[in-house]
């Protein structure tokens, strides 16, 4: 098994039979997870170096978690220590890291582009851990893993993305990646939050979160970020709350159950409620279960990992 | 590689096509220059001349551009006076109009001298447009009148524009009053906000902040409404959107003082060429989407777009080999113009020839009030001799400027510049 690409640096115009070999190789994975020793030798003698010039918590350990339990070596690079604070160049700094003879580079950067960017500079094979607002296709991929696993299939199925999608790369990668696995998808969120002329990328946009609910199979929730509340996107979080929330009441009104997803990290009381978060229907924890075993599955396949 | 020489003491340029953008007439003759002037045109019998096969070739006005950026003083190592004059001359462009936006900006009459007087040593024309505002902060007027004496041929904040209404208005009665036409770059600062690009579809796909059509629409039909009310000049500066080609051609129904310009890259790229976030494409006014680009073709051909301008903006390599974020605004345009515009205007959209010359010569001159009629006897010659018709790719070994920050390398260009002839000198390309 292989991919058609050699890196991965978005969703949009990635083949659709591709994700699904990522998918259907991330739940061989997710065995794996299950057993007592979690450990598998297939990217043996690999080496990995994860660039995260912006901060990050569960994508970093997700990802240095996958590389561990493949057996590959990695290296850590975080913009606040490195360099880069020295006035070293983007290009300067990949390029000194690649001299050292590495097979991968996982890289997260503000700027959208940079992981492409990256793939002028570098020969490693890159995966794309988040370029600014542009996309973020691994988390796109373990939350399409978690929506199979819990419904068996992608065509068809009805997703709601909810919140700030102008500055959300989660979003832009779920909808492409949606989009190409024939899912419907809706957004959700205040006006000033929507990006213009996302409908010509195929999906529909509501301001009213209970028709959405009424229509969704699941709905994506994604975090609200505090700042953007002082440039007046939107004016309190008591307004946010009230008219896009997610609350226990609000899915009551509903007679079908409907699947709750969080990229996270969560704003517990603004966009979700903790009663809802904690729920049944939230499948919050099985996605961070999910991101695992999807990255594993993604450097297996693009580093051409040998079986055990 | 070009070689730059003094002319001849008589030089003859034979058996071209002759285009008189005055006379709106293309004949088949001869241009005899003697002493760096013009001697004759038409058919001409000479002898102990150089002479200069042209035929195959149009032989026309030097090309003048109003707007380019020279970096001189501050930032010479993009771009000096000198270096910029043989990118000029490469492109076929014997004037320009340098932009007061250096380090420190040109916005006093010193400063105007220190350009006037560098300038004359360079082979070609350069005059500097003074700023409207001291610092380029858009709040108080610069001393005009002084800096007009001094050789400052219109006044403008180059890439700041003037928000406050107010201020334009002074500066356009200021302005008006001292005859030089002024020229605001048109983007509504809180429109564009952080804008990097084109707001829409492409914006979405990268993820990259847009900056909508409209900041430019709003801030061309404030201006235009002001220059109606304060009688005076105003020159359009790189018209990027459908709406400021209508705002234009409906004010010039009414007010006749409105001149604008659209630059190669804008009638070239649409923002669908972004995709792989080239930052030699990062430009302000951003590329826009293919129907502003159709009707900016649309405003050159209906005459509401007069000029053709590159803005020339270089930047170093470290400027524009990064993020696309943080890469600088701005791209060279001289050498590649002239390839460019005839690749899109006449030979894809079928507009004469002569429409595309009048907007490298004769109009941008009315614009500044330069001397028109450059095929007069004793004018001092100013000439572009091109092949209308070769198609080449524009490449790095094409470039003059000292920095080579350009979309167009590696493009397939229609017609190019083969002879410049400006202030004595013969620049054969």
């Amino acid at each position: 098994m292989s991919l058609q690409q050699r890196h991965l640096l978005g969703l949009e115009g990635y083949p659709a039979e591709d994700i699904q070999t990522i998918i259907d190789t991330a739940f061989t994975f997710r065995e794996v997870l299950d057993r007592p020793i979690k450990k598998v030798p297939s990217l043996q003698g690999k080496t990995i170096v994860n660039l995260f010039f912006e901060n990050s918590t569960r994508t970093r350990i997700s990802f240095e978690l996958a590389q561990k339990r493949l057996s590959a070596d990695t290296v850590n690079f975080s913009a606040s220590t490195s360099s880069l604070k020295k006035g070293e160049s983007f290009k300067d700094t990949v390029q000194n890291i690649e001299a050292m003879k590495i097979d991968a580079c996982v890289i997260r950067h503000p700027t959208p582009g940079a992981a492409l960017r990256l793939t002028e500079y570098v020969d490693a094979v890159v995966i794309n851990a988040g370029d600014g607002t542009h996309e973020h296709p691994t988390q796109a991929i373990l939350d399409m893993t978690s929506l199979y696993e819990k419904f068996g299939y992608l065509k068809g199925l009805k997703v709601g993305i909810i919140g700030d999608i102008s500055h959300s790369r989660v979003a832009l990668s779920n909808i492409h990646g949606l989009i190409t696995m024939g899912a419907d998808v809706t957004l959700c969120g205040p006006a000033t939050l929507i990006p213009p002329y996302i409908e010509e990328l195929g999906v529909n946009v509501s301001y009213k979160i209970d028709e959405v609910i009424e229509w969704a199979d699941a709905l994506n929730v994604l975090r609200i970020q505090m700042e953007r509340m002082g440039v007046s996107l939107f004016p309190s979080i008591r307004e946010y709350r009230s008219l896009f929330g997610i609350t226990t009441e609000r899915l009551a009104n509903h007679k079908k159950e409907i699947v709750i997803m969080h990229p996270g990290p969560m704003n517990r009381g603004v966009e979700i409620e903790s009663a809802v978060a904690d729920g049944d229907q939230a499948i919050i924890l099985d996605q961070v279960l999910n991101g695992v075993a999807s990255r594993m599955a993604i450097l297996y396949l693009l580093l051409g990992g040998k079986t055990e | 590689m070009m070689k730059l020489k003094k002319c001849a003491k008589k030089i003859l340029f034979k058996n071209g096509t002759i285009i008189d953008p005055i006379l709106e007439k293309g004949y088949k003759g001869d241009v005899l220059v003697e002493n760096g002037k013009i001697a004759a045109v038409g058919k001409v019998d000479v002898k102990n001349a150089e002479v200069i096969d042209c035929s195959g070739l149009i032989v026309t006005h030097g090309f003048c551009d109003l707007h380019v950026h020279f970096r001189e003083p501050g930032r010479e190592d993009k771009e000096t006076l000198e270096t910029g004059s043989r990118a000029a001359l490469a492109g076929g462009f014997t004037r320009v109009c340098t932009m007061p936006n250096t380090n420190p900006p040109i916005d006093s009459p010193e400063s105007i001298r220190f350009i006037y007087e560098k300038a004359k040593e360079c082979p070609i024309h350069i005059h500097p447009i003074g700023a409207a505002t001291k610092g380029q902060l858009g709040q108080e007027l610069t001393e005009m009148a002084g800096m007009s004496t001094e050789g400052a041929i219109a006044f403008s904040d180059d890439g700041l524009p003037i928000m406050d209404g107010g201020v334009m208005r002074r500066v356009l009665e200021y302005g008006g009053m001292l005859d030089k036409p002024i020229i605001n770059h048109a983007e509504d600062v809180c429109l564009r906000n952080d804008g990097v690009m084109n707001e829409g579809r492409m914006s979405t796909r990268l993820g990259l902040p847009g900056n909508p059509v409209e900041a430019e629409g709003v801030m061309v039909h404030r201006d235009l409404e002001l220059a109606r009310l304060t009688g005076a000049k105003l020159h359009v500066p790189h018209v990027s959107t459908a709406t400021a080609v209508k705002h234009v051609t409906d004010m010039k129904k009414d007010y006749k003082h409105i001149s604008a310009e659209v630059t190669p890259h804008h009638l070239f790229f649409t923002d669908d060429d972004l995709f792989e976030y080239n930052t030699n494409l990062k430009v302000a006014p951003p590329i826009r989407r293919n129907e502003d680009r159709a009707a900016l073709i649309k405003g050159f051909k209906s005459g509401a777009i007069d000029c053709i301008a590159t803005d020339h903006a270089p930047h170093t390599i470290e400027e524009k080999e990064s993020t696309f974020d943080v890469a600088a605004f701005g791209m060279i345009g001289l050498e590649s113009c002239l390839g460019a515009v005839l690749k899109v205007l006449v030979h894809e959209e079928k507009i004469d020839l002569m429409t595309v010359i009048k907007a490298l010569t004769v109009n941008p001159r009315e614009v500044m009030g330069f001397i028109t009629n450059l095929f007069e006897n004793n004018t001092d010659a100013e000439l572009t001799i091109f092949d209308p018709e070769e198609t080449w790719e524009f490449t790095k070994g094409d470039i003059y400027s000292k920095s080579s920050n350009s979309p167009f390398i590696g493009k397939s260009l229609v017609g190019k510049v083969k002879y410049t002839v400006s202030k004595s000198y013969l620049a054969i390309i």
